[in-house]
């Protein structure tokens, strides 16, 4: 069966971008990825997501979906033949997006913040909140991991996408501040899954490298130094 | 055996009207348990723990959280009457990206409308005019944001319309005047029982956001 022609605009370092592309490779969907400078909007961004202007933007034939909780619950609509990436049970799949949402609005932000901090106070106060966000994560990972390797039980899932695509950038953030937020001791489950996570051939394809992040990471900060 | 459904809300709740609307959409029947925000049941706490917020659906003593979620599987699980996502993925996926975009801008900016005064508020006004132009363009010139049949979108949307005359009284703006369609669409879906039975009265809203204005002393 022909795929219609898709196409992803995004940029490699980005983490939303990166949950389309591990959704796209899961599903064995052929895409042409269009590289998109979110600090050099192209036209092509500005007509296809008009409201928000912002990547990833998933162009399906002559349609275009925008947010990567959309995009992603799109593409396991919209190519049912394939792994299924969310849940089959109703209150499974309940549970996968208020966890998909609490990463996106509640811990997720947090990282940036912590990079961007001045000052220890600042900086202890939002390393403490990631950490119990951690916490929090380690139970659901209990609740719906159900003791197997992924949050989407024996495969991977959108919970194990949503929340996987996060951990380069995690990376980064806790070499360039000098602080473990995932570790061992307090969050074992989670700390586990994290190792098999970047170990699995699609999230290796798929994230971006922890030394191009950091060259990345440092541009960017003599770019705002430069500019203030 | 039968089905156990409670539902832990506060009566002015935009988020909580939408569950009332999906459930009285389908016809379901449930126990509903008005929590006193400023005094939180332990069940709540309990079954809401992360967040500590309303609405919660208690499903056969299991908690389900968060507004759109909480609609999105009463439609699943309750599959076989008046469906509300559309079944086609490209329109399932605008209508969650409509639905998203009601909760992160529209509930801000309207909240600026009543919480803040001055520049704020006025930035609060502009915004939430430019975002309410934006829906009525989605309408376009459809009976429902679901098309023919009342939907998702529709539900999502239709409990702010409890809360515009307070935005409009607050905010000394006519909604009417910038989204004429929208204010008949809005009348149209009053007409459902299901939506005139769930939603606030929107005089007892603007009582309601008269005092927490005098509490928070926004005057």
């Amino acid at each position: 069966m022909a795929t219609r022609d898709v196409k992803l605009l995004g940029t490699w370092s980005c983490p939303y971008v990166n949950r389309v592309q591990l959704a796209l490779k899961l599903k064995s969907i052929e895409y042409k990825f269009i590289e998109d400078n979110p600090y050099n909007r192209s036209d092509i961004l500005v007509k296809n997501n008009p409201v928000l202007k912002k990547i990833p933007v998933l162009i399906h034939g002559n349609k275009s979906v925008c947010e990567s909780l959309v995009i992603v619950q799109y593409i396991d609509d919209a190519w049912p033949i394939g792994p299924s990436l969310l849940p089959s049970d109703a209150y499974d799949r309940a549970l996968a997006r208020f966890w998909a949402t609490y990463t996106d609005d509640n811990w997720y932000p947090l990282i940036k913040m912590l990079r961007q901090a001045e000052g220890k106070e600042e900086k202890e106060a939002i390393i403490a909140k990631l950490t119990q966000g951690l916490i929090v994560l380690e139970d659901a990972f209990v609740i719906c991991g159900k003791g197997k390797d992924y949050f989407g039980g024996e495969n991977i899932g959108y919970i194990d996408i949503v929340l996987g695509s996060s951990l380069a950038w995690l990376r980064v953030t806790e070499i360039v501040v000098g602080v473990q937020l995932l570790d061992h001791t307090r969050t074992p489950g989670l700390a586990k899954w994290a190792e098999r996570v970047i170990s699995n051939d699609v999230f290796k394809d798929v994230l971006p490298e922890t030394k191009k992040l950091l060259e990345l990471h440092e541009k960017i900060q003599a770019f705002i130094k430069s500019s203030t | 055996m039968a089905d156990e459904v409670i539902l832990l809300d506060a009566h002015y709740s935009m988020f909580g009207m939408r569950v009332r609307l999906a459930l009285a959409e389908k016809g379901i029947e449930y126990e509903y348990r008005e929590e006193n925000l400023a005094n939180k049941s332990p069940l709540l706490l309990e079954m809401n723990p992360v967040h500590k917020k309303i609405p919660v659906l208690i499903h056969n003593k299991k908690p389900i959280c968060e507004s759109l979620i909480i609609v999105q599987y009463i439609d699943e699980v309750w599959k076989d009457k008046s469906p509300l996502l559309p079944s086609d993925p490209y329109q399932r996926a605008q209508a969650r990206f409509w639905a998203d975009f009601i909760d992160k801008k529209m509930y801000e900016s309207g909240g600026k409308i009543w919480k803040t005064k001055g520049e704020e508020k006025e930035a609060g006004k502009k915004e939430f005019i430019e975002n309410i132009k934006l829906l009525e363009g989605v309408l376009g010139e459809k009976p429902y944001f679901g098309g023919e049949e009342f939907g998702y979108l529709d539900v999502a949307l239709i409990t702010f319309y409890s809360w515009f005359y307070a935005y409009e009284t607050v905010g000394e703006f006519s909604i009417e005047q910038h989204c004429p369609k929208l204010i008949e669409w809005g009348k149209r879906c009053m007409e459902r029982e299901s939506v005139s039975k769930s939603l606030a009265d929107p005089h007892k809203v603007y009582d309601f956001v008269l005092m927490l204005r005098k509490k928070y002393g926004v005057e």
